[in-house]
């Protein structure tokens, strides 16, 4: 079934009562090509670029609860290309032309809203970082325009510019960047997966992954056994469970990241704007709700929920950048399960076992690599050859030192992420 | 999330810093190969469940702590002062 203007308008007219549910629920087969544990953002797009583009269908998506339930699901929607370092600066740039293409790809509407990011910067020396950043954008053949303190306040009256702390110096504006709707990128590559014959199996977690001579064979799942030439474990917060059960640790901690939103209010902010120096980013959803959020709390964590004091820190980061906001209520808040690694950047690689591939270390930043990860991974699993764009992300550039990408600058070190 | 250093007694969180994963104590020998020490370094059981970490209470004795949590529940079990446990 095929989304267009008109047949919402006559299924609208019509009682809505045409609409049918948008993917199967198979039961697991005994065996696949490929086994994707992890039916989040990145393990659906992973599916569906699998079979797009490599015409691999024998695929099936194993998801412990359901579909786009996890970090997927409750994120704060930013998509953005403004990374510094080779490596991540082509990867992203491919993901964003991906993230521009992706409605007319999926045929859904993904609410995708290039409404521009814009980075502060609140010190002569973080201009100066600001300029260098935006000019490798700009070399990566992505937008990047730095903004003198005037130009920002035409864009964003309301901050206060002459806090006496973080007083501010001008700003990094990124145009094609923005926000999208969250659920519904896991809901459309779920859908075009499906199409093309991938099996989206939910409530089925990975209690084992089977080797043979150093081989992947297949998986053992609450739902039996499946037995898969090739498996890819793309789980985020639970990368370090999912490949303990192959026998392997990982430069990974799992991290708590809280997000917040208020309840809605008329459009007032129309941009995504990040406060580095509290760590804090907001923008506002479609609803009206400002959303945004802050740092890490700081310490290991899988509870899905965070302590007060980083609250308190994100309201204090919230009242000093924009004091308007005291006027808005914070209507909920929550925490997600973040991969964290070493050096703050991804990892798609193949591990020590044949045909067990690692998609996993994406941070407080994996929404917007959706695309870009699930393309590059199904490459990788597809042709056993990295793709170029993401070329960089190795799993041993911790143990070899060639080629980590710490974006921060604060060294490739777990807590410093 | 509260913890009771042994010496100054029950804090708020935010007076101690986390280090990570208690597995930092056991360095490899200083002859052992490059990759266990790019292994101890790096990779991480990274429990769901109850875990033994290092905090350090930097805003109160600077004493570095064993502290042993749930990591699904953010219970805490015990703090101890990482001397007492690992005299060695």
């Amino acid at each position: 079934m095929r989304f267009s203007g008109l047949k919402v308008l006559t299924q609208g007219l019509t009682g809505n009562r045409g609409w049918r549910p948008h993917w199967r629920d198979p039961a697991p087969k005994p065996e696949y090509d490929i086994v994707i544990i992890g039916g989040g953002g990145h393990g659906l797009a992973t599916a569906f670029y699998l079979a797009k583009e490599h015409g691999l269908t024998n695929v099936a998506v194993l998801e412990k609860g359901y579909l786009g339930g996890g970090n997927v699901g409750r994120n704060t929607t930013i998509v953005r290309a403004n990374y510094g370092l080779p490596g991540n600066s082509e990867f992203y740039s491919h993901s964003l032309k991906l993230w521009e293409g992706m409605e007319q790809e999926l045929n859904f509407n993904t609410m995708m809203s290039q409404r521009g990011v814009l980075n502060l910067c609140h010190s002569d020396g973080q201009r100066d970082a600001f300029a260098r950043r935006g000019n490798a954008m700009r070399n990566q053949g992505d937008d990047a325009e730095l903004l003198t303190p005037d130009q920002v306040r035409e864009k964003v009256p309301y901050l206060d510019f002459d806090n006496g702390r973080f007083p501010i110096y001008g700003g990094l504006w990124h145009s094609r960047g923005g926000t999208a709707r969250h659920d519904a990128v896991a809901w459309g590559y779920a859908r075009g997966a499906d199409q093309r014959g991938v099996d989206l199996i939910q409530n089925c977690e990975v209690t084992g992954i089977d080797t043979e001579a150093g081989r992947v064979t297949g998986v053992q799942t609450t739902r039996g056994a499946i037995r898969a030439k090739k498996v890819g474990v793309v789980v985020a917060g639970r990368s370090g469970q999912v490949a303990g059960l192959a026998g392997m640790r990982l430069p990974i901690e799992s991290h708590v990241l809280q997000a917040f939103v208020t309840e809605g209010l008329k459009p007032c902010i129309d941009h995504v704007v990040t406060f580095g120096m509290g760590h804090f980013y907001i923008s506002q959803s479609d609803k009206g709700g400002l959303v945004f959020g802050g740092d890490l709390d700081f310490y290991a964590s899988y509870a899905a929920r965070g302590n007060l004091p980083m609250q308190e820190h994100v309201m204090e980061a919230a009242m000093t950048l924009m004091p308007m906001i005291g006027k808005a209520r914070v209507l909920r808040s929550w925490g997600g399960i973040m991969d964290m690694s070493p050096d703050g950047s991804p990892i798609i690689d193949r591990t020590g076992i044949d045909g067990l591939y690692l998609n996993c270390g994406w941070c407080y930043g994996g929404f917007k690599a959706v695309p870009g990860s699930g393309f590059s991974f199904a490459h990788l699993i597809a042709q056993d050859r990295h793709h170029d764009p993401a070329a960089r992300f190795r799993l041993d550039r911790f143990s070899t030192g060639r080629g980590i990408m710490d974006e921060e600058g604060t060294g490739a070190q777990h807590n410093l992420h | 999330m509260r913890l009771t250093c042994p010496i100054c007694g029950d804090r708020d969180r935010r007076e101690f810093y986390y280090q990570g994963d208690a597995a930092m104590l056991a360095r490899p020998d200083p002859a052992a190969p490059v990759q266990d020490w790019a292994d101890w370094l790096h990779l991480r059981d990274n429990p769901a469940g109850r875990t033994r970490e290092l905090w350090y209470h930097e805003a109160g004795c600077t004493s570095w702590l064993m502290v042993e949590r749930d990591t699904v529940t953010h219970e805490v079990f015990s703090v101890d002062l990482v001397e007492r446990v690992d005299a060695d």
